[in-house]
């Protein structure tokens, strides 16, 4: 069976490969947009966090033989750790300025953290083992589907779904989505705003670390393998907004596809396709797809 | 006093380029040429961070556009080094209207994104297309001969030359700055609603910046690409737009030529430590931090706050902007 002259298999390949991409996309924006909420601040390291994780995974193996399962727990503690740390001491002390200073700070630390695993590890890719009981695929009698793989979207839509549970439907949400609207006011009734604050970079950064886990045994782990992909989640949380959960899941999932098709029907374009729906979005829709719009 | 002190800084840095190829065992001319168009980047970049208060995170696009359009124009259409440079400059003011016109669409970080986003989509571009080279760039451009008299295979005509135009440059950046459409952009800097208020069109404004800016980017980048006779992925990558904000922020945004200080210090840090590999770019996003947390002035922008807190009639801090109103800035 064929659709528009691609063989199904391929075809649908191809989108599965495109929803995985989707859901590093949609775990990383979510952490973005969680940040950007509270903090005001748009954080370029998230792309350096997320292969800080898959590194850390990766010594954690090397090293201490950890397995996957304990390393995908561990390693976004321990990234988040160094998070928490990065905000107490540095971020902390630019909250009042323009927040482009924060993309400015945070590009910084990109560097640093980038290059310290290049000077430690070199550019290049390292292997990194699936787990034994994910390996393998299914045979769905129209097409394979490695077990990895649909592990992973399993796994970032249940996180996407949590994280949305939480923010909505709990206390600690409450408590954030307060100190978003008003932290001023927030802290009048005696919440602890600044301790929210450390809180939440951390689970960001912590979220992004435990997408680089997932991602490990996708791609090789080098020390490059974040920034670039920020760089496109950036056009996506142009697209979708920074403003709604939901929204940048979906539109993360979408945009996935969408390069998943590219690369079937025009390959040359598949990496400039989301910056080309970032361009037609800008053009016909200026403030995103679930814009409000925010300065 | 401090008019004199910036008029005479600029003749002694104008005395000592001159004589550089002079004495090449003292200092190598070619780092000189770097360092002068990475100092002309910077300055341009900063007619739209420091003086119309737009952050772009993708100028390594135009600074890139205008080298392989210049590598184009001279190694596979044999077209001289005057047209070359002019269709990088045009070429790179071109791309710089339109990635304009499509960022301020939006504001503040988000600005800072799509200029980001649409450089990295303009790296792709030169990645895949066919005459870039990929990976190993666009070598062995001829340089040719300026007007049909200048022969820049000699370094030291080179040297002359691409003073002369990045001097050219640099009054250019002064003029606009100290123009009435650039007491617009810091109009649109510091109030835009009012800006708009009083009747300027700030889109129009906002775009002509952008054109500006990219323009004379373009300008360092094709100057670039016929001193090393290379057009590269490194002048397109996002690296290379980051950098251009730290030497900037590093220089002193506040000011015209602060940023040149800026590149100065960068460069150098790349010439005399490259042996040290990946630990140059950890140092770099350390001062990158630094300048961030505790020196957001930078070196030119301190300075000139050190000279005037020694005068008894300084304005009171916080007044910087009316202060910048009343005089030519330097």
């Amino acid at each position: 069976m064929e659709i528009f002259g691609v063989p199904l298999q391929a075809f649908l390949g191809q989108i599965i490969l495109g929803l995985v991409n989707g859901a590093f996309y949609a775990v990383l924006s979510l952490g973005l947009a969680i940040i950007f909420g509270l903090l005001r601040i748009v954080n370029f390291a998230h792309g350096a966090f997320f292969m800080a994780g898959a590194f850390v995974a990766f010594i954690l193996g090397r090293q201490l033989s950890l397995g996957y399962w304990p390393s995908l727990l561990v390693a976004p503690v321990v990234v988040g750790l160094f998070g928490v740390l990065f905000e107490r001491l540095f971020l902390r002390r630019i909250y009042g300025l323009d927040p482009i200073y924060g993309l400015l700070l945070t590009f910084g630390l990109v560097l640093v953290i980038e290059g310290g695993f290049r000077v430690a590890f070199g550019s290049s890719g390292h292997p990194f083992p699936t787990p034994p009981e994910l390996r393998g695929v299914w045979n769905l009698g129209f097409m394979i589907l490695p077990v990895y793989r649909a592990f992973v979207i399993g796994v970032a839509i249940v996180v996407c779904l949590a994280t949305w549970l939480i923010i909505e439907k709990t206390r600690v949400g409450a408590y954030l989505r307060a100190a978003t609207e008003r932290p001023d006011i927030t802290r009048a009734f005696g919440i602890n705003v600044p301790l929210l604050l450390t809180l939440t970079y951390g689970a960001g950064v912590g979220l992004a670390a435990f997408a680089g886990v997932l991602a490990a045994p996708i791609q090789h782990v080098y020390p490059s393998m974040g920034s670039d992909l920020v760089i496109v989640v950036f056009a996506i949380v142009v697209i979708g907004g920074l403003g709604s959960i939901m929204g940048s899941a979906v539109t993360s999932l979408g945009l996935g596809v969408i390069e998943g098709l590219t690369k079937v029907y025009y390959s040359q374009a598949s990496t400039t396709v989301v910056f080309l729906v970032m361009a037609l979005v800008l053009l016909l829709r200026p403030a995103g797809l679930f814009g409000r719009e925010e300065t | 006093m401090l008019v004199i002190l910036k008029r005479s800084a600029i003749v002694a840095v104008v005395a000592a380029l001159l004589a550089v190829p002079f004495v090449p065992h003292i200092i190598y001319p070619i780092f000189v040429m770097k360092v002068m168009c990475f100092a002309l980047f910077a300055c341009a970049y900063n007619l739209l961070l420091g003086h119309t208060g737009i952050v772009s995170f993708g100028h390594a696009a135009f600074f890139g556009t205008a080298a392989y359009v210049t590598g184009y124009a001279m190694r596979e259409l044999g077209l001289p080094p005057e047209i070359g440079i002019a269709a990088g400059v045009i070429g790179s003011a071109v791309l710089g209207a339109a990635i304009g016109a499509l960022a301020i669409r939006r504001q503040g970080i988000y600005l800072a994104m799509i200029t980001l986003a649409l450089a990295q989509l303009v790296y792709f571009a030169f990645l895949q297309a066919e005459f870039t080279g990929a990976e190993d760039g666009m070598q062995e451009i001829p340089r040719g001969v300026l007007f049909g008299l200048i022969d820049l295979r000699s370094d030291f005509n080179l040297f002359y030359v691409v003073m002369a135009f990045i001097g050219a440059g640099m009054w250019l950046v002064y003029r606009i700055v100290n123009s009435p459409f650039g007491e617009v952009l810091r109009a649109i800097r510091e109030h835009e609603p009012r800006a708009r208020s009083l009747g300027y069109a700030i889109e129009k404004y906002k775009i002509l910046a952008f054109a500006l800016s990219a323009g004379l980017s373009g300008l360092a980048g094709s100057l670039k690409c016929i001193v090393f006779q290379l057009a590269a992925l490194t002048d397109v990558h996002w690296h290379m737009s980051g950098e251009v904000i730290l030497m900037t922020l590093l220089g002193g945004m506040s000011t015209v030529f602060g940023p040149a200080i800026g590149a100065i210090l960068v460069s150098a840090l790349h010439h005399y430590f490259d042996a040290l590999g990946a630990w140059v770019t950890i140092v770099i996003g350390l001062i990158f931090i630094f300048c961030v947390l505790v020196f957001r002035r930078g070196v030119a922008g301190q300075l000139h706050h050190m000279l005037q807190e020694q005068r008894p009639s300084a304005a009171p801090a916080g007044r910087r902007n009316v202060k910048e109103g009343q005089h030519a800035q330097v």
